[in-house]
């Protein structure tokens, strides 16, 4: 019985995502120790405690609310890394596409006064013509997707820098508030905010997350069309050789995983959560996160949705450290750390089997051995 | 005119390092996505060095330890890289990723960590080095000659002969071609690999170190160095993987990447009224349509990004 569990394909993905979480967590344990061992235990404490940290249970359900707003968002971008990730491509513009989708959400809503609903579908479509560049580079030029992806979230950080700037304040460098300037976009809670002790930046964004995660893994598991993505991802020119449009299918790919990855940004940004700073010099860091949501999750899209929490969890967590003795990024580098461990995911599993099957075959040669034993002290009886 | 040409020097001569650096990683067999990592972790440790080195080192001493402090660092870091694509056979796109990441957050909380330390107010990144500075520039009229321009030029020499002129480089490519051909012939492949994964370490510390020291006198490692490590992996392949065409590559994105600090100096180009961020957008986009053009008759190592398995045939 324990053995076949262990077996289980799902329950290795599990032990190994367990495993890179411990490891992460105990060496960013480590390294606060390096830095002050005073207050090391209590450090990583706060930072897995995240919203636990207050003691009134109001606060706490407020905050976890906080937390969960900006889990959406992430859910999003670790789905659309994965989605491309199935088919072979690793989808880095992911952070690119998340603001793209920043930038068209916040202009329709604050400067073309859009409701939410036409101002998310505009920025799936920009999402997925963003994404599209990408592939036609890959399926046309042979431009490895990594590199024009990471060029495209430089094009796309200046430029949403660029556009966004006609809606800003004055002498701020951030945006509107939608509260004020385009209550019309912000998106309903349909009484969510009920749960989350009146938060009401608690909206619809985060079923609608869990929704497409639902979907991701119906297409790719129980579609056709999965199939072929899948199919094109596995061997390109088998694919080819099968009557399947394997250039379509990457451009189609990335589209929807640029579609997914904008959406993500108009569900953190059309909550009014936060406003966007015109003068930003960095690419936001939660299509970063997705990476590592992703494969925490074990490339499930229903593990993602836990993983994804998780990493939000500790980056929320990041905040309540003794700021006297450390710094916030230590969040930051526990993911980044989880990350490089997710990297050894397989030879984890490949170890398990090897284990399972060194067991079973030392087990088969005892009982073989055993049981020729036996017939040798029955035969001697029968004698 | 001077003063872009100066940027575009001590652009082109970081994009040569690292590109220089990404060359040998790839030669052996290796894709190294961690080389922005690598370039946060060399200017660490280039920084750190400039700030604890004593005065009585010299300008010259100071210059020989800050390098070697670089590439210190940047050798040890990218034997992460090693470990996990080497040894363990990790998919080498999701490590490099992560190495990105955790360069820059582990710069960032150390540096912190530092000046919390010796001032518990000081909670920012920065690392100061207006003094140190001077050590690494040659006033030559108004033109300020960077010691990096030299170190690049003799890099680019050194790559081209190790590489091409010696028995070791030969055989580095052969494990980047045909692994298994080569392990056949008696070359141990996990060494060569392991050789092409460090000395890229070399590479990209040293550039990362000559990035933070070309034009600012403080840097702030919350920030990363703006991927410059993907803009050198951009000048690597449009340079075919060779040191010579990457020498000339990194002088074009130079010159793109130059000319977004000194526009505003052209009155042709204020004139035109065109808005900052499309300068800074530009040495990405150049360089996006050049990889559209150069890549489909890329002659990338064949064995590249694939890690080594003996039984294979």
């Amino acid at each position: 019985m324990i053995k076949k569990i262990l077996k289980n394909e799902a329950f290795q993905s599990l032990f190994a995502s367990l495993l890179c979480i411990i490891l992460g967590v105990a060496i960013g344990y480590v390294v606060l120790l390096f830095i002050n061992p005073t207050g090391a235990g209590e450090a990583i404490m706060e930072v897995l405690k995240n919203f636990m940290h207050y003691s009134k249970a109001n606060l706490q359900l407020k905050n976890f609310g906080g937390t969960l707003v900006k889990t959406a968002p992430l859910i999003m971008c670790s789905l659309s890394i994965l989605f491309a990730f199935k088919v072979g491509l690793f989808n880095i513009g992911a952070a690119g596409q998340y603001c793209v989708g920043i930038c068209v959400s916040l202009y329709c809503a604050l400067a073309l006064g859009m409701g939410w609903v036409p101002c998310m579908l505009l920025a799936a479509v920009a999402g997925a013509l963003y994404g599209a560049i990408v592939g036609l580079l890959k399926s046309y030029c042979n431009v490895n997707e990594v590199i024009s992806g990471i060029m495209l979230n430089w094009i796309a950080l200046y430029s949403t820098n660029m556009i966004l700037t006609n809606v800003k304040e004055g002498t701020s460098p951030y945006t509107f508030h939608l509260s004020t300037d385009g209550p019309q976009a912000i998106l309903p809670t349909m009484g969510l905010e009920n749960l989350f002790a009146g938060n009401e930046k608690v909206t619809i964004a985060l079923p609608l997350s869990i929704l497409t995660a639902v979907l991701v893994l119906v297409v790719l598991e129980k579609t056709k069309f999965g199939f072929e993505l899948k199919a094109t991802g596995f061997n390109k020119n088998a694919a080819k050789y099968c009557g399947m449009a394997e250039k379509r299918n990457i451009i189609v790919t990335l589209m929807i995983s640029g579609a997914i990855a904008s959406l993500g940004a108009s569900f953190l940004y059309l909550t009014d959560f936060e406003q966007w700073s015109c003068t930003s010099s960095a690419v936001p860091a939660m299509g970063f996160n997705g990476i590592a949501a992703a494969f925490l999750g074990g490339l499930n899209p229903i593990g993602t949705i836990f993983s994804s929490y998780f990493i939000q969890h500790i980056t929320n967590g990041g905040a309540f450290v003794d700021k006297t003795m450390y710094c916030s990024q230590i969040s930051d580098l526990i993911s980044a750390i989880i990350i490089y461990l997710c990297g050894f995911v397989f030879f984890i599993k490949y170890m398990m089997n090897y284990v399972i099957d060194k067991n079973e075959e030392r087990q088969a040669l005892k009982a073989k051995a055993e049981a020729e034993a036996e017939a040798k002290t029955q035969e001697g009886g029968d004698k | 005119m001077l003063l872009l040409l100066q940027y575009t020097l001590i652009f082109a001569s970081v994009l040569i390092l690292v590109a220089l650096g990404g060359c040998f990683a790839e030669h052996s067999g290796v894709i190294n996505l961690g080389l922005e990592g690598i370039m946060v972790m060399g200017a660490l440790g280039g920084a750190l060095m400039m700030r604890y080195a004593p005065d009585s080192f010299g300008a010259f001493g100071m210059i020989i330890c800050v390098i070697i402090a670089a590439m210190i660092f940047g050798v040890a870091y990218s034997s992460l890289l090693g470990v996990a694509c080497i040894n363990f056979k990790a998919n080498q796109t999701i490590v490099g990723t992560a190495m990105n990441m955790l360069g820059t957050a582990a710069a960032t909380v150390i540096v912190k960590a530092i000046n919390t330390a010796t001032n518990p107010n000081d909670v920012s990144s920065t690392i100061q080095y207006v003094d140190e500075k001077k050590a690494f520039i040659v006033n030559i009229g108004s033109f300020e000659f960077s010691w990096f321009m030299a170190i690049a030029l003799i890099g680019v020499v050194v790559a081209y002969v190790v590489l091409y002129k010696t028995k070791f480089g030969l055989r580095l490519m052969a494990c980047g071609e045909h692994p298994q051909a080569a392990d056949s012939v008696g070359i141990n492949v996990y060494k060569m690999r392991w050789a092409g994964v460090l000395i890229s370490g070399l590479y990209g510390g040293l550039g990362g170190i000559c990035y933070i020291l070309s034009g600012v006198s403080e840097w702030k490692f919350e920030n990363g160095v703006a991927g410059f490590g993907f803009l050198a992996l951009a000048v690597m392949i449009f340079g075919q993987w060779k040191p010579s065409r990457i020498a000339m590559a990194a002088l074009i994105f130079g010159f793109f990447r130059a000319l977004s600090n000194v526009y505003f100096g052209f009155p042709i180009l204020v004139a035109l009224n065109i808005p900052g961020s499309i300068y800074n957008m530009l040495p990405y986009i150049i360089c996006l349509i050049v990889l559209a053009f150069t890549s489909k008759k890329s002659r990338a190592p064949k064995a590249e990004g694939i890690p080594y398995d003996k039984g294979q045939r």
